[in-house]
């Protein structure tokens, strides 16, 4: 059996159709990009899912910590003026 | 949970460490009680984590197994219209075997350790591939009553509380719709054809019919994991649940097809609005558990043997990527870096 250690792990990105963002797909593993992009293509788009794909090396990607999700993201909590629903207009105003 | 508790004590500050574990048991607990889905990276009891690996590896370790004894027909397909029809089924399989792979990766396990785990029959895969295909009516049988029985266990797998798991749950389910018509087109074909081709689809459906039953695990009152994984919301129904659920599409599917299921119980029961089947014969399914099924030694020898034979591909893709990420200048062979994000 080959000693050898598993390939880098990359993280898909799928662009289903022109006119959208690229959304994650899922993840794979590959020597270089090149042949990430190949493998990805084979395995995230054999029904046409896709007319752009990125590979991107899943080390590469900073994340927040799940541990500290309430007071990071805390600061939004309480500006609910940010929503247009927060204020109240009089009935029968149009157009806004 | 205990065990987990025992281990925090050997630690430097067993109260701390007890209250931290607490605490973070009950913001899991309340998720999964809220259904909400456990991502990589958040708290999760270690025998969570532990059972999620042991049934995605084999989930996967099972897809890839797959392949074999279908991949064995390739060759002999009757059509080209067949032909291409299996190997896309085949290479579907693969693909779910990596997409099962990577979900479980997420859990802090690597490819390699699962991959020697399969190899070294430490891990296991579902039973049903350690069945020979004898002819090319068991490829229809495998499609509609093996990927039938499949995707019934699989569908509520799409709502199962490991987000990674659950997200490749519905990227397969979808494509294993494919898989299960397929095979009822062919066996239909059979059935229509000549009586020799009538004659074979009957023995293929005789032989899976069994052993598609024993998919579904033993009876929920022998199963040793089923409590807990529902607990969990890893699993949301019983081996049982799942099935009657599956007796009950087969029977009308199976007189569609001008076919009979090799099971003299069957009989709609009106009281319970169910369908009675007979024994489940368990010895068998226990034995082939074992190792002693028809293929099991063929399954893990082939899969071992293409593992080597496929050593020196894996390792002249590493000294090329190598080679080339030392060249000055060169930025990852081919490959653009994107310009612009989003």
């Amino acid at each position: 059996m080959s000693s050898s250690t598993d390939w880098p792990l990359w993280e898909v990105f799928v662009r289903s159709r022109r006119g959208l963002s690229h959304t994650h797909a899922g993840s794979l593993h590959a020597p270089d990009a090149e042949m990430a992009l190949r493998n990805a293509r084979d395995l995230y788009t054999r029904r046409s899912e896709g007319v752009s794909l990125w590979v991107v090396p899943s080390t590469e990607i900073t994340a927040s910590s799940p541990d500290e999700k309430d007071s990071f993201f805390e600061p939004a909590g309480d500006k609910p003026y940010r929503h247009p629903t927060f204020y109240e207009i009089p009935e029968g105003v149009k157009h806004l | 949970m205990a065990a987990v508790t025992a281990d925090q004590t050997t630690q430097g500050t067993p109260g701390a460490a007890d209250a931290a574990e607490a605490e973070h048991l009950k913001v899991f607990d309340a998720a999964v009680a809220a259904d909400e889905r456990i991502e990589p990276r958040d708290w999760m009891p270690d025998a969570y984590r532990a059972s999620l690996i042991r049934q995605m590896a084999q989930h996967a370790h099972s897809e890839i197994i797959g392949m074999q004894p279908e991949a064995n027909w390739i060759s002999r397909a009757p059509s080209l219209r067949r032909k291409a029809i299996l190997m896309a089924k085949v290479q579907d399989e693969a693909g779910h075997g990596l997409y099962l792979y990577s979900a479980a990766e997420t859990l802090g396990t690597s490819r390699g350790e699962l991959l020697d785990k399969l190899h070294t029959g430490r891990q296991r895969y579902s039973s049903i591939f350690n069945y020979p295909t004898l002819t090319w009516a068991d490829v229809g049988a495998i499609g509609w009553l093996v990927d039938g029985a499949a995707i019934t266990n699989q569908v509520p797998l799409c709502r199962c509380s490991y987000g990674p798991y659950a997200r490749a749950m519905v990227r397969i389910c979808k494509e294993e719709s494919f898989h299960q018509r397929q095979g009822y087109e062919l066996l239909l074909a059979l059935s229509r054809g000549t009586p020799a081709q009538h004659e074979m689809a009957q023995d293929a459906v005789n032989r899976w019919w069994w052993p598609s039953l024993m998919m579904f695990g033993p009876p929920d009152d022998a199963s040793a994991h089923s409590a807990q994984s529902m607990a969990w919301k890893i699993k949301r129904h019983s081996n049982d649940e799942l099935r009657q659920r599956f007796v009950d599409i087969c029977v009308p599917q199976t007189e569609a097809l001008g076919l009979t299921l090799p099971d003299p119980g069957i009989r709609w029961n009106e009281e319970l609005g169910q369908h009675d089947f007979g024994a489940i014969d368990w010895t068998e399914f226990q034995e082939v558990l074992k190792g002693n099924g028809p293929c099991n030694e063929q399954r893990l020898a082939q899969r071992r043997t293409a593992h080597e034979e496929g050593a020196w591909v894996r390792d002249a893709a590493v000294a090329y990527a190598d080679k080339h990420a030392a060249r000055p200048g060169s930025s990852g062979a081919a490959a653009r870096p994107v310009e612009a994000s989003s």
